[in-house]
């Protein structure tokens, strides 16, 4: 746990590096101050379950198998990618093999889509488990309700986290909900709602753990708001000016590394055999996406239907008379 | 050999389909124990069970993203939309998360997507639109729109079959309006390729859907004219191919669609027809389509809003003595 902790804060500063090279192609979506929520609800699943990760999630997306070179290879939107350039970001998955969805940027629909992916586990007699993630934003959407209540009814095997950083780009919670607790819509489902301190991992990972399994032994779906808060702007570009300086300042002192470290008691002997680990993993994975090629430009026309043949694209100047 | 009605035929199509494949399943509101809002899906709770017809919450963006889920983990869901207006309310997951799967990350979406369509009913703005284009424009979709029994039982089961999202439309002044015999467990028929209903010589008329009948209601009134119809049955993929051919042969060209005209396929089929035929057009490509308006409900408006049998005669003489 504290390993992926490390890795995705790692990933996540080189990053911010690379961004400022003007290497990384399209937005960069920090999860500095969150990764505790991703680390601690990735462990509480078992092998096989699926789980849908926003964009801030990567940390969700190592623990269930996904590389460092596959982080970076996206970010570079390279050949070697996750999407080969297709996509960006966070946005890759892999159902077979670790059970990840790819996200798409309408947050909130994930919800009905991993409702789905339950129900259809169970119709083949699986006992997986889909988790998925809102922010406080897309807990408004209508797709949070109409996911969860669906699961509901059926009684499927689903939890949602709600990842609350208390700001959906410059939007303050309070400007989404009058609840205090984002847990309490749980009640309109008439399904458990919990609230816990998103930057405890052990926490996270108790709570989740929890209802992970209640969800698998067929206890319905599960809605948990764990508390944190966004430690930058919603991406690089935006310096988060209208975020009060104090807020930063008092969720500094609840970093979830720091705090892990603390209740850990690591030696600095320990302590220094992962972050040189760390750095070996990380090193490996900006050398390899930075070495490799960029995708070929006609991949564009390839892989929208399983038949290619159906997308021919040649533009009429270049047709033979 | 069981003589079906175009209803009929889409649900022996699904019949067939769900006795064949386990992993096919049905979803929507009301299909259960009411059998659909149309009575496509009558009986199938009694033989599937519960589980395989999914009474859903009135909620199409939930459950149309349900159906997205299931897909990925290896099922066939077929969407029921009570009315296919209300597609409308589950845009997002079917051209966010459904259309650009597979193009992304590789994950393909074997979904089907249902329901009762287009005008004519004086059933009013929200139960008569002709939707396809919001679709046919969204890379990533199939969009299917029979016009006889055998040909939507074959492309119902081609959209169940295949690999990638389909939309399956069904007009619904065609379901209890036509009748033929289709054989029990016929195969499926080929998504992307149009059918030359009548060939001709001098006029080639392109259409789908129940406008595919008026245009034989009118060359039936203009039996001097030799005019080649030509049935799209399927939206997107377009069968560029079948279309230019025609051309080739009749040099003339017009397109009948009861979908409003900016945006509709006949502009996309005028384009095609320049750009690949055009040395051999002796006149103009014609859209006969509605207005860019809403469907009005009142009997008297509907009949303008509509292409009329008289607008089809007449456009073709028109454009035939061009």
């Amino acid at each position: 746990m504290y390993y992926h902790l490390r890795l995705t804060r790692a990933l996540d500063e080189r990053a911010q590096i690379l961004y400022r090279q003007n290497k990384v192609v399209g937005g960069l979506f920090s999860s500095l101050g969150q990764e505790a929520i991703s680390i601690g609800t990735a462990f509480a699943l078992a092998k096989g379950d699926y789980v849908g990760p926003m964009i801030r999630n990567s940390g969700t997306v190592l623990v269930r198998g996904h590389t460092a070179r596959d982080v970076m290879t996206n970010y570079l939107a390279k050949a070697t990618a996750p999407t080969q350039g297709k996509d960006n970001s966070q946005h890759f998955g892999d159902v077979e093999r670790t059970g990840v969805v790819s996200c798409i940027s309408m947050l909130g629909t994930l919800d009905p889509v991993m409702a789905g992916m339950a129900l259809g586990a169970r119709m083949k007699g699986e006992k997986k488990v889909a988790m998925t993630y809102v922010g406080d934003g897309a807990s408004s959407t209508g797709d949070f309700y109409e996911g969860l209540n669906f699961a509901a009814v059926l009684k499927l095997p689903l939890v949602v986290i709600i990842e609350n950083n208390q700001y959906a780009y410059s939007t303050p919670t309070s400007k989404q909900s009058l609840l205090k607790d984002l847990a309490e819509k749980a009640k309109a489902f008439g399904i458990p709602g919990h609230v816990g301190d998103g930057n405890d991992v052990l926490q996270v990972y108790g709570i989740t753990k929890v209802c992970v399994e209640e969800a698998r032994s067929g206890g319905g779906p599960q809605l948990i708001e764990f508390k944190t808060f966004r430690m930058r702007g919603h991406a690089v570009h935006d310096d988060a000016s209208y975020v009060p300086p104090e807020l930063f300042e008092e969720w500094k002192k609840k970093d979830p590394i720091a705090r892990f470290e603390k209740q850990l008691e690591l030696t600095d002997r320990e302590k220094a055999d992962v972050e040189a680990k760390l750095k070996a993993v990380v090193d490996d994975a900006v050398e390899y996406a930075e070495k490799s090629p960029p995708p070929d430009g006609g991949l564009a026309y390839k892989g929208v239907f399983e038949d290619d043949e159906i997308v021919q694209f040649t533009p009429w100047w270049r047709r033979d008379a | 050999m069981p003589e079906l009605t175009f209803l009929q035929a889409i649900s022996r199509g699904l019949w067939e389909e769900m006795e064949a494949d386990k992993s096919v399943f049905l979803m929507g509101e009301d299909i259960g124990k009411y059998g659909g809002a149309f009575r496509v899906t009558e009986g199938f709770l009694d033989k599937f069970g519960p589980e395989r017809v999914l009474e859903t919450p009135l909620a199409e963006e939930g459950f149309v993203g349900a159906a997205i889920g299931a897909a990925y983990v290896g099922m066939r869901p077929v969407v029921e939309f009570q009315f296919i207006d209300f597609i409308a309310c589950a845009f997002d997951p079917i051209v966010n998360f459904a259309c650009t799967s597979r193009y992304r990350w590789g994950q393909g979406v074997p979904v089907t997507f249902r329901g009762p369509w287009g005008g004519g009913l004086r059933a009013g703005p929200f139960h008569s639109r002709n939707i396809e284009m919001w679709f046919a424009h969204s890379p990533g979709i199939k969009v299917v729109a029979p016009s006889t029994p055998t040909d939507a039982k074959g492309l119902i089961k081609a959209c169940i079959r295949d690999n990638d999202p389909c939309l399956f439309l069904e007009h619904k002044g065609l379901y209890r309006r036509i009748k033929e015999e289709v054989p029990d467990n016929s195969p499926p028929i080929p998504i992307g390729k149009a059918k030359v209903v009548r060939p001709g010589e001098q006029l080639t008329i392109v259409s789908y859907g129940m406008m595919v009948h008026r245009c034989l209601e009118a060359m039936a009134q203009m039996k001097d004219l030799s005019v080649e119809l030509i049935d799209l049955r399927t939206i997107y993929p377009l069968d560029r191919a079948a279309i230019v051919e025609s051309v080739k042969k009749t040099n003339k060209i017009m397109v009948v669609h009861e979908d409003t005209r900016t945006g509709g396929i006949a502009g996309e089929i005028a384009a095609v027809v320049n750009e690949e035929a055009f040395e051999h057009l002796d006149g103009p490509v014609i859209r006969l389509t509605a207005p860019d308006t809403p469907v009005p409900s009142a009997p008297a408006m509907e009949d303008v809003f509509l292409p009329s049998v008289a607008d089809i005669v007449g456009a073709a003489r028109k454009l035939a003595a061009y």
